[in-house]
């Protein structure tokens, strides 16, 4: 694994957090992005900070051009997603007539089920290149099948698996590709009652800093990083988007590579009828990849 | 009368009052038409408002406009008014979310300045019962079917917040 990077000086920060007194921990630099966490509306919310910082090598204007768009597009389809199921019909952002939606009649929960599994946008500045989102507690579910329990039951991966394909189904029904669908973008969340004992535990803990991380894989699917979403209803793009998935899940958990079909079956029963359609589109799709693989 | 540092924002506190049952709109209203300096405060109508942190996503907008020097309207507390829209039209944003005549409720918010100077001021300006600034405040206070119209939204509760805040922070894109 590569070393953690080192914590980026505050200065590289776009106004107004370059300003800041607050705190700003570095979460991970990708190539396009940082994200910290740190807090946003009261001290005691914490938030994340996605920040796209200015590309030298790329001509100023084109950079600006592409910034504003991934800041956008990331920003468009988490606000769109969290209005699912709440929008008017005839609303200013179109959202399609939710019964049709459920054309499948898919056991996906019903409309608005996603609604809460991807975060909230909190503020963003397209033209300064920063989206802050309310922070999604928990780990990766990379990280969390990387420190999963071997001697648990296998049903715990299973149920896990499952979660995950019919969020990934929910958000077809919604009009979205992830574009991006990997372990490392979606968080595996403490399923939490709040004002519950469990739940103040939690929270006692999380403030001493003892955020655990146990064996177990119980919890929500919350997706994230949608910098590369789009609103696409086609079943090609679908499918492509479970053979991302398919791909990065394999690379990144061989060992548990075997079970991935249980992602397909919760996705296709989340997606009913046109689940189907997809997922035999996911075979030519495969099919493809192989032939391009084969010619290099 | 509470003062709100907005985490990012040290040097722009908000002093913020919420009045119930307030008598004398059309008063507040006619200072703001005539411009009068000692009454610069964003005066929101407080039956249109979801949440606390709606109020406070909206400072933070029209704060961090404010200082990227790009305000769509007059001032920061205008900014303000404007930033609860999920719209572009300014007056439109007015109409809706600023004081009226028929105003009831008083959401009134002041950028920066000195915290008993203004909590006097206000108290002796607004003629209203102040309560605090809570959730459930808002929600006691809150006309339902205007709300809903406002945000195009089927749902009033917690579920909506994140959906009203995203569509302010992407206006203007
Ligand atoms: N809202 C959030 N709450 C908690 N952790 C988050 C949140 N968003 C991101 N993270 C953490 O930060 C990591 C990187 O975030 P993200 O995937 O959005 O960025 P990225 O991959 O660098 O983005 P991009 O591919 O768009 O350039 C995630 O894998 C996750 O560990
Ligand atoms: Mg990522």
């Amino acid at each position: 694994m590569a070393q953690p990077p080192p914590q980026q000086p505050l200065r590289t920060l776009p106004p107004p957090f370059n300003t800041s007194a607050e705190s700003f921990e570095l979460i991970a630099q990708g190539a396009e992005s940082l994200l910290y966490r740190t807090t946003f509306l009261s001290p005691a919310q914490p938030a994340a900070l996605k920040v796209r910082p200015q590309k030298t090598w790329r001509h100023p204007t084109l950079d600006k051009r592409l910034t504003r768009q991934r800041v956008l597009a990331e920003a468009r389809v988490l606000v769109k997603l969290s209005g699912e199921g709440i929008v008017a019909g005839g609303g200013g952002r179109k959202v399609k007539d939710p019964k049709k939606k459920n054309d499948g009649g898919g056991d996906n929960g019903g409309v608005g089920a996603l609604r809460g599994l991807v975060p909230a946008v909190l503020a963003l500045d397209w033209e300064r290149g920063w989206l802050v989102t309310e922070w999604i507690d928990g780990v990766t579910v990379k990280l969390g099948i990387y420190q999963r329990d071997l001697a648990a039951d296998e049903g715990v991966l299973r149920g896990l698996l499952g979660r995950i394909g019919r969020v990934v189904g929910l958000l077809h029904l919604a009009g979205v590709v992830h574009g991006d669908l990997t372990t490392s973008n979606m968080m595996l969340r403490p399923t939490r009652t709040p004002g519950t004992n469990a739940d103040a535990m939690a929270r006692a803990e999380e403030e001493r800093g003892e955020v655990e991380v146990e064996g177990g894989l119980e919890g929500d699917i919350v997706l994230i990083d949608f910098g590369l979403a789009t609103q696409s209803v086609s079943d090609e793009d679908r499918a492509v988007d479970l053979y991302v998935l398919e791909r990065a899940f394999g690379s990144t958990h061989p060992k548990e590579e075997g079970q991935f079909d249980e992602v397909l079956k919760a996705y296709g029963e989340s997606m009913g009828k046109p689940g189907k359609v997809v997922l035999r589109r996911l075979e030519d799709v495969r099919m493809r990849g192989r032939k391009k693989s084969m010619l290099g | 009368m509470e003062t709100v540092s907005l985490p990012h924002l040290p040097d722009y506190p908000l002093h913020i009052c919420l009045f119930k049952d307030v008598n004398n709109a059309p008063f507040l209203r006619q200072q703001l038409l005539e411009g009068n300096t000692d009454f610069e405060y964003a005066f929101l109508d407080a039956s249109i408002l979801l949440s606390r942190n709606q109020v406070l996503a909206a400072c933070f907008r029209a704060i961090n406009d404010l200082l990227q020097d790009r305000l769509k309207s007059r001032n920061v507390h205008s900014e303000i008014v404007f930033s609860l829209s999920p719209n572009n039209n300014i007056s439109e944003s007015f109409r809706r979310f600023g004081v009226a005549e028929t105003s009831r409720h008083i959401l009134a918010v002041k950028v920066g300045g000195v915290q008993s100077q203004i909590e006097q001021h206000l108290k002796g300006s607004v003629e209203g019962n102040l309560v605090p600034l809570t959730d459930e405040q808002f929600a006691e206070l809150r006309d339902e079917s205007r709300l809903r119209k406002v945000y195009k939204i089927g749902a009033t509760g917690n579920e909506a917040e994140a959906f009203v805040i995203g569509s302010m922070a992407l206006k203007g894109s």
